[in-house]
C-alpha cells in the first residue's frame, strides 16, 4: 500500500495490467519516453519496450482507428488522447466504429479499447483544455464511460476497463490528478497523501464498472455527482447543513441504476451536479431516470447544477463551473419544497 | 489603390458529360511492359514514376508482357477467369433481386471484377482484409459460401449478421474480411492498427486497407498513411480509382496536378499505379506489394486504374450525370473480356468454353438464390428473433438495455 497521486495511481493500474497481460499496449501522443504530458504513462517504455509503449502522431483519429485495428486483431490498446477537447476528430472512430463493431459484425469482431483523457476544467485552460464531453459518449451505444474521482478508484477502474471485452472511454478529471478540490476557489489543493483514497494498494486489484459509491450517507437528499464535483457536492453539504447522501456514479454508462433508484426513494430528493454544460448534459439523463423511476417517492422537484451553456472560459473558469454555493442553494431550495 | 483583378475559384469539372461523346483518345495510357519491376525493398524515391504511370501486363495484341508478366500458370489464370465471371453473374442476379423488391439495396462491381479477384490470391489464410464496399470479389474468390453472402443481402433468417448490416456490408473474420463501415475511410487506419499489431506481437500475418478514390479526401485516408509510414506497417493500401463517387468525378478528390498514387510519396511509401482492369497486372502488383510487407520492408501504397461501369448503387442514376457512351469508351477495356481473350490467343481457352463456364457459373448462383432464399428475403421473412436486436451492443447486457427489451416484451 502506497500514498498515490491520481497520476501515479492510474500509471500503476497500466503497469499493473501490462505486467499481468502482454496484450496491452500503451501508445498516444508524447506518452513513450517523455511519459505523457501529465506523466501518466511516465517509466513505462523504460519498462516493457517500445513495442508496449510508444509515442504517436497527433492524429487522434489515427490513433483511436489503429487502436480499433490492433484490437480487432486481438491485443488491448489503453491509448491517451491529451485532453478530452482533442478527442473531436476521433469521435467518428469511437461513436460510430469502436462502439458498433461487435454489433454490427454479429460479435465476429470485438474492439476491447480503452481511450483515456484528461477532463474537465479548473486548471486554467481555457476552452480546449477544460471540456467535460461525457455526455457524448454516454448517448452512444456500445461503448462505457468512467469518470473516477479519486486514486484508488482511478486505478481499480482502470484495470477494470483495459479487461473489459467493450471499448471504455475513461475520463480522468485534471483538476484532480494532484489532490482532492475541496470545491473551494481560494483554498489550495490538498495533496493525496494526506486523503484517505490517496491510500492505493500497489498491487492488482480491480474496481467493477458499473457500480456507484455511496461518498456520504444521509437522510434528505440524494446528489448524483461524479468526478471533480464530487468534492463540491461533499462541501456543499456540510455548509448547507442539509443531509445529503452523496453518491458518486464512477461510471456513467453503465449506469448503477438501481443504486440512483435506492438512494433517491429513500430520500425523496435529488440534486444533480456536474461541470459540463446544461443543455442535453448528462444530469437530463440522470434528471429523466430519476423521473421515470421514483416520480412518486419525490417530494421535490429535481435540480440541476451545471457548467453554463457556453464554451468554457479561461478567466472566469471559478465562476463557471459549480462551487459549494450554487450547490448548497440548490440542496437548500429542495429542502424548503414541501 | 489595389491593381488586382478579383478571384475567382477554380471548380474542376469532368470532360464529359450526358449528351457528349466521350474520346479518351488523348488519355495516356503506357505501354503493357513498360513499367520496371523493382525489387521488393526498394525505396519510395527510387521508384517515383510507379506513381505516375500505369503498370500493365496485357497488350492490345492480347499478350503478357514485360517484367511484371509470367507470374501465373494456366490454371491459375483459368480460375482468376471463373472468379470474375462469378463476380459478374452474383451480381447481376442480386441486382435483379433488388428491382424485384427482395432486398432493399444492392452495389455491383461490373468492370471492376479484376482488382479484388486478382488481389485476393496474393494473400494468405490468416491475412485480413479491410474492405470497403465493391470488393465482393474478395470473398467470391474465395470459400466463402455464396449463400451466406445472399443471406446477408436478404436479412434473411440465416443472416450472419443477424439483419444488421445493409446488404453489401458483408463480414467474416474466418474469411479475412473485416466488418465494412458506411462510413468513409474509417477502415483505411483501422488495417493500419491491425498491422502494426501483427508487428507488435512477431506474427507474419499482413492487412490490407481498402478505399475508392473519392474517399481519399477523408481525413483518416491521411491519417492511415502517417501511421503507416511512421511504423512501417505490415500494410498494403489500395485506392481503387473507378472514376466516379456517386456523380462527383475523381477530379474534385484529386485536384488537376496529382495522381491518387503520388499522395504516398510524400509519406516515403512506395507508391504505384496499376491497371485495375488487366488480372494479371493487379496479381503481380498486389502480390509484389505483399511479399515486401510480409517480408518486413513495410507498407505500399498502389492505386488501381478501373472504371465503375454500373451505377454507384441501386439508388444511383449515372445517366444523370455522365456520358452514356462513357463506360465502353473507357480505354482500359472490360477486365472479364481482356483475360478471356488472352487465355484464347494463349490457347489454352476457347468461346465454347468460356460459354459454358458461364452459363454454369449462372446455374450456381441461381442454385445459391433459391438455397438463400429458402431463409427469407428482407420483405418476405422469416428473420431473425427481433430479441436479437439487444444482442452483441455490449459483451453483457446492461441493465438498462435488460430492461428496454423486457418492456418491449422481447
Amino acid at each position: 500500500m502506497s500514498r498515490m497521486t491520481m497520476i501515479q495511481a492510474i500509471r500503476s493500474g497500466m503497469d499493473n495490467a501490462m505486467e499481468k497481460d502482454d496484450n496491452v499496449v500503451v501508445f498516444g501522443e508524447d506518452v513513450g519516453f517523455f511519459g505523457g504530458v501529465f506523466r501518466c504513462t511516465q517509466g513505462l517504455q523504460e519498462k516493457y519496450g517500445r513495442q508496449r509503449c510508444f509515442d504517436a502522431p497527433i492524429s487522434e483519429s489515427g490513433i483511436v482507428g489503429a487502436a480499433i485495428g490492433m484490437a480487432a486483431y486481438g491485443i488491448r490498446p489503453c491509448v491517451e488522447i491529451q485532453f478530452a477537447d482533442y478527442m473531436y476528430p476521433a469521435y467518428d472512430q469511437i461513436t460510430q466504429e469502436a462502439s458498433r463493431i461487435r454489433y454490427r459484425s454479429a460479435n465476429d469482431f470485438t474492439v476491447p479499447i480503452v481511450v483515456r483523457m484528461p477532463t474537465g476544467g479548473g486548471i486554467f485552460g481555457g476552452q480546449t483544455h477544460s471540456q467535460s464531453p461525457e455526455a457524448l459518449f454516454a448517448h452512444v451505444s456500445g461503448i462505457k464511460t468512467v469518470i473516477p474521482s479519486n486514486p484508488y478508484d482511478a486505478k481499480g477502474l482502470l484495470i477494470s476497463a483495459i479487461e473489459d471485452e467493450d471499448p471504455v472511454m475513461f475520463l480522468e478529471p485534471k483538476r484532480l490528478y494532484n489532490g482532492p478540490f475541496d470545491g473551494h476557489h481560494d483554498r489550495p489543493v490538498t495533496p493525496w497523501s494526506k486523503h484517505e483514497f490517496g491510500e492505493v494498494p500497489d498491487d492488482y486489484y480491480t474496481v467493477p464498472l458499473g457500480k456507484a459509491a455511496v461518498r456520504r450517507e444521509g437522510a434528505d437528499v440524494t446528489v448524483l455527482v461524479y468526478g471533480t464535483m464530487v468534492y463540491v457536492a461533499e462541501a456543499a453539504a456540510e455548509e448547507a447543513g442539509v443531509d445529503a447522501e452523496i453518491i458518486d456514479l464512477r461510471t456513467i454508462l453503465p449506469l448503477d441504476l438501481e443504486a440512483i433508484e435506492e438512494s433517491v426513494r429513500k430520500t425523496g430528493r435529488c440534486v444533480i451536479v456536474h461541470e459540463a454544460t446544461k443543455t442535453c448534459g448528462f444530469g437530463a439523463e440522470l434528471m429523466a431516470v430519476v423521473a421515470e423511476s421514483c416520480f412518486y417517492h419525490l417530494e421535490a422537484p429535481i435540480i440541476r447544477v451545471t457548467g453554463y451553456d457556453t464554451p468554457y472560459p479561461h478567466a472566469h473558469e471559478w465562476e463557471y463551473f459549480p462551487g459549494p454555493k450554487r450547490v448548497g442553494d440548490a440542496l437548500k431550495k429542495v429542502m424548503e419544497a414541501a | 489603390m489595389s491593381d488586382a483583378k478579383p478571384l475567382s475559384l477554380y471548380v474542376p469539372e469532368p470532360e464529359f458529360r450526358p449528351g457528349d461523346k466521350p474520346d479518351f483518345s488523348n488519355v495516356e495510357i503506357p505501354q503493357a511492359g513498360a513499367a520496371p519491376r523493382p525489387p521488393i525493398d526498394v525505396e519510395a524515391g527510387d521508384i517515383r514514376d510507379l506513381a505516375y504511370t500505369i503498370i500493365r501486363v496485357m497488350n492490345r495484341e492480347g499478350d503478357a508482357v514485360g517484367p511484371w508478366a509470367d507470374m501465373l500458370n494456366d490454371d491459375q489464370l483459368k480460375e482468376g477467369l471463373e472468379d470474375m465471371v462469378r463476380v459478374r453473374a452474383f451480381d447481376a442476379r442480386m441486382l435483379m433481386a433488388q428491382r424485384q423488391g427482395k432486398t432493399s439495396f444492392y452495389m455491383q462491381a461490373l468492370g471492376e471484377e479484376a482488382i479484388a479477384c486478382a488481389f485476393s490470391k496474393a494473400l494468405q489464410p490468416g491475412d485480413m482484409n479491410f474492405p470497403t464496399y465493391r470488393q465482393q470479389g474478395l470473398l467470391l474468390s474465395t470459400d466463402y459460401p455464396m449463400v451466406d453472402m445472399m443471406n446477408q443481402i436478404y436479412s434473411n433468417a440465416a443472416d450472419p449478421l443477424k439483419g444488421r448490416q445493409l446488404p453489401i456490408m458483408y463480414c467474416s473474420k474466418e474469411h479475412g474480411f473485416f466488418t465494412i463501415s458506411g462510413n468513409l475511410a474509417t477502415q483505411f487506419i483501422q488495417g493500419v492498427g491491425w498491422a502494426m499489431a501483427s508487428a507488435i506481437k512477431g506474427d507474419t500475418k499482413i492487412a490490407t486497407s481498402w478505399i475508392g478514390e473519392g474517399s481519399t479526401a477523408e481525413n483518416d485516408f491521411h491519417s492511415a498513411l502517417v501511421f503507416a509510414s511512421t511504423y512501417r506497417a505490415p500494410v498494403v493500401l489500395n485506392i481503387v480509382n473507378n472514376q466516379w463517387a456517386i456523380s462527383t468525378f475523381q477530379g474534385i478528390a484529386r485536384g488537376k496536378a496529382a495522381t491518387f498514387a503520388s499522395r504516398g510519396l510524400g509519406f516515403g511509401i512506395p507508391s504505384l499505379r496499376v491497371d485495375g482492369n488487366d488480372y494479371l497486372a493487379v496479381y503481380a502488383v498486389a502480390k509484389w506489394a505483399v511479399d515486401r510487407a510480409r517480408a518486413g520492408h513495410g507498407p505500399t501504397l498502389i492505386e488501381h486504374v478501373t472504371y465503375r461501369m454500373g451505377g454507384h448503387s441501386t439508388s444511383d442514376d449515372p445517366s444523370a450525370y455522365r456520358s452514356k457512351e462513357e463506360a465502353t469508351s473507357w480505354p482500359l477495356g472490360d477486365p472479364v473480356e481482356r483475360l478471356k481473350e488472352y487465355l484464347i490467343k494463349r490457347g489454352v481457352w476457347s468461346d465454347a468454353q468460356h460459354h459454358q463456364m458461364q452459363e454454369m457459373l449462372e446455374m450456381q448462383v441461381a442454385e445459391a438464390q433459391k438455397q438463400a432464399e429458402k431463409n427469407g428475403t428482407l420483405h418476405d421473412g422469416p428473420h431473425s428473433s427481433p430479441a436479437t436486436v439487444f444482442d452483441d451492443v455490449y459483451h453483457e447486457m446492461p441493465l438498462h438495455l435488460r430492461r428496454q427489451r423486457q418492456e418491449a416484451g422481447l
